[in-house]
């Protein structure tokens, strides 16, 4: 079959299973749309590159799937730039299609021409220059494949105009051939025993999981595994949702806005087991103190990632699901030693427990003002945890991480590597598109929203019923806290000196606003803005000076923590 | 320490700025670095001589190995292994000088590959620290101008990179 070089990237879309895409049009993309026109793809028309990229990053977190976006030469292409590090940052499989000058013209600062390839290399996992269309169904098979295998990440396809209209016989391949990339799925079974054994030696173990959980969709696993050993969790910002966070086991967040008994379990633990997680600085606080006592096993798919940051005593490379599930099958075979394990750690839970009971989760509440925290709390409560949760970045991320009671699988979408302001709108618009039927909130702060706040434009056209929840302290909140804490109240540039409108803001694009200062009145616009159809968006003053606590000031030990008085 | 590291990568567009990019963007140090095809004209062969502890080197090969060009990584720094670096030097010779430069280059089986009146250009083969040993002593004369290959390394024996 012959066909053009934009309706063999169609084609081969659908093949890899592709119905939805997102994107912006142009010059360099204009053959690509023209055969959009009349294609069974979906495409969304966001307001702005950016919020193509991550609506497609929060459309793969929340279902696994590769996202995928399109996005013109030049300046659509440049626009992209802090989605792709977004995804790459948190391994968020993805394909983004960039237009891209003729490849005659590629070099002679062409009009619109920005060398992706290049401004790209070290936020994608790997991209392509497609010059030859002969290679252009090749390219893109290896590009879902590279996407959503191993540790995944988001890779750029650039595809001159010329290759777009070029003509050529159409098989896509049915496998790849990647002479240098061989991810390792399956654990060495000796590792995994040895870790089961040092699991049944522990007297005070913890689980520490990262984002990989969601990645391997190894939740289930994990789940087993903690309940057969009574192992207690901490998960970090991306692993909120990958553990029912009302378990008896769940410590909640560990490291930087941690909880407490989190990070007094990680200091004082014997055994630390890392799955799927990177020991990040947020997470460690100060390296040489974290987990100090413990002997520590690290499982992830990524080589690098093993002793990149710290000392490991026994590391494990493979997938989580099959090196969890392997570990929890070793030890349905030893039953009376399991039975042993969890006995003799009854004390350490004990004294988890003590921890939680002298300091829990809790703020103060107030009459007079607005506690963000409850309003986190209520949304919780009020959905059931039913809902679809992203965030933007700032103190209501880390609200939303602390207050929420996460219990279902990939129901917490949000940027935790890069930390982007303005993933939140657009990342809930990709979810919604996802999932229809579900409840999807945006948990926002007023600095962030304003960021991506043009893509209400887009939820009202394509009728996508996205909550929005601005925790409204007309400031930059968390440099604000920053300030207070470590630079004597200097509030410079973090004061939102213009108070918005948010509700007419949300009415100007076709939306409904809902807002309110007052405590009793939380709960009513939270249950009126999820019983009204179509996009909400709920504006709520909250109180302007709240801290997120605890804290670990930066160079701390994560046990030297300011807790909440 | 100093390491020797044979990497074996896709022969395509780009692939020296993505190891040239990995080295920078992580702060890895890059001594010297030599490209050329390998034996399969798909591939090209690179020697890269760098520099860091244990944990640097380890992270320096694991990141190698997870580029998606990469299809070999070896570092030669615990193998057996032989290294051969090309310069070439040109060298002011004063009249004086002029029977003396020989007689080092004899001595170091250096090849004078080019004369005028008042240089030599010497060529040299062999480890690093050879041709520093050389540069040392013509240094008095006047070093006009050098040029340093890099070093390319290969296995002693039978066990070789190439796949
Ligand atoms: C794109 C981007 N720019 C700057 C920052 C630095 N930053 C982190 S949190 C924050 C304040 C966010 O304010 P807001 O959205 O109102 O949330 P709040 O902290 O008040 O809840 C800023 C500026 C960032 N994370 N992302
Ligand atoms: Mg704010």
């Amino acid at each position: 079959m012959s066909l053009t070089g934009s309706q063999i990237l169609l084609e081969s879309l659908k093949l890899e299973g592709v119905d939805t895409v997102f994107g912006y049009p142009g010059g360099a993309v204009i053959n690509i749309y023209d055969d959009l026109y009349e294609s069974s793809i979906e495409h969304v028309l966001t307001r702005h590159e950016q919020a193509a990229i991550h609506a497609a990053d929060g459309y793969s977190r929340c279902t696994g799937k590769v996202g995928v976006a399109i996005a013109t030469s030049g300046p659509g292409a440049t626009n992209t730039v802090t989605g792709i590090a977004t995804a790459y940052m948190d391994s968020i499989p993805m394909v983004i299609i960039t237009g891209q000058v003729p490849t005659q013209l590629i070099g002679n600062d062409a009009f619109q021409e920005a060398d992706m390839c290049g401004i790209t290399r070290p936020c994608t996992k790997h991209n392509f220059l497609v010059k030859n269309v002969a290679d252009l169904a090749k390219t893109i098979k290896e590009a879902f494949y590279i996407a959503r295998t191993g540790r995944p990440g988001p890779v750029l396809i650039d595809l001159p105009k010329d290759v777009q209209v070029a003509i050529t016989d159409f098989n896509y391949p049915d496998q790849v051939n990647l002479r240098g990339y061989k991810p390792t799925y399956s654990g060495n079974p000796r590792q995994i025993e040895k870790a089961a054994e040092m699991l049944l030696q522990a007297k005070r173990p913890v689980l520490y999981v990262g984002g990989g959980v969601n990645l391997a969709a190894a939740d289930d696993e994990l789940l087993k595994l903690a309940e057969q050993t009574k192992i207690p969790v901490t998960t970090t910002l991306m692993a909120m949702s990958a553990f029912p966070q009302r378990h008896p086991l769940a410590l909640g967040m560990l490291g930087m806005h941690g909880t407490f008994y989190a990070n007094m379990a990680v200091t004082e633990c014997d055994l630390l087991i890392a799955v799927g997680s990177r020991f990040d600085d947020r997470v460690t606080g100060r390296i040489d103190s974290f987990a100090e006592k413990a002997k520590i096993i690290h499982v992830d798919i990524d080589p690098t990632s093993i002793r990149k940051n710290v000392e490991v005593d026994l590391p494990i490379v493979g997938d989580l699901k099959d090196v969890l599930g392997k570990m929890h099958g070793y030890l349905n075979q030893r039953v009376g030693l399991v039975e042993d394990m969890v006995e003799s750690t009854e004390e350490w839970r004990a004294t988890i427990d003590e921890w939680k009971e002298r300091h829990p989760m809790t703020y103060r509440q107030t009459k007079s003002v607005i506690k963000p925290q409850y309003v986190i709390e209520k949304i919780s409560e009020l959905t059931e945890e039913n809902a679809i949760i992203t965030t933007e970045v700032g103190q209501h991320q880390m609200w939303t991480a602390q207050f929420f009671s996460f219990r279902h699988p990939k129901s917490f979408v949000t940027s935790g590597g890069l930390g982007t302001m303005g993933f939140g709108l657009p990342s809930a618009l990709g979810a919604q598109m996802a999932y229809p039927d579900r409840q999807v909130i945006d948990i926002s702060g007023d600095g962030s929203f304003q960021m991506n706040s043009q893509e209400l434009a887009t939820l009202v056209q394509y009728k996508l019923p996205v909550k929005i929840a601005i925790l409204n302290n007309n400031y930059l909140g968390m440099v604000r806290q920053w300030q207070q804490m470590f630079f004597e109240k200097r509030y410079s540039q973090t004061v939102m000196e213009l108070p918005i409108d948010f509700v007419k803001l949300a009415e100007a694009y076709g939306a409904t606003g809902l807002q309110t200062s007052k405590v009793e009145e939380v709960e009513d616009v939270i249950k009126k803005a999820l019983e009204t159809p179509g996009p909400v968006l709920m504006n709520f003053n909250v109180s302007r000076e709240e801290n997120v606590l605890p804290m670990v000031p930066a160079g701390k030990a994560i046990n030297e923590m300011v807790l909440a008085s | 320490m100093k390491h020797t590291i044979s990497v074996l990568v896709e022969n395509e567009f780009g692939v020296l700025s993505r190891i040239s990019g990995l080295f920078s963007g992580r702060g890895f140090n890059i001594e010297s670095l030599s490209v050329a095809p390998a034996m399969d004209p798909e591939l090209s062969r690179m020697t890269i001589v760098t520099t860091g502890d244990d944990r640097i080197l380890e992270q320096i090969n694991k990141q190698l190995n997870k580029l998606i060009s990469t299809i070999k990584v070896l570092d030669f720094t615990s193998e057996d292994f032989l290294q051969r670096e090309l310069a070439m030097i040109k060298v002011a010779t004063a009249p004086e000088d002029r029977a003396e430069a020989l007689r080092i280059a004899d001595i170091f089986r250096a090849k004078v590959i080019d004369v005028t009146p008042k240089t030599y250009t010497i060529e040299i083969t062999g480890v690093p620290a050879k041709i520093d040993g050389i540069l040392e002593l013509l240094r008095p004369m006047g070093l006009k101008e050098v040029v340093r290959s890099g070093p390319v390394a290969i296995g002693r024996g039978a066990k070789g990179v190439n796949p």
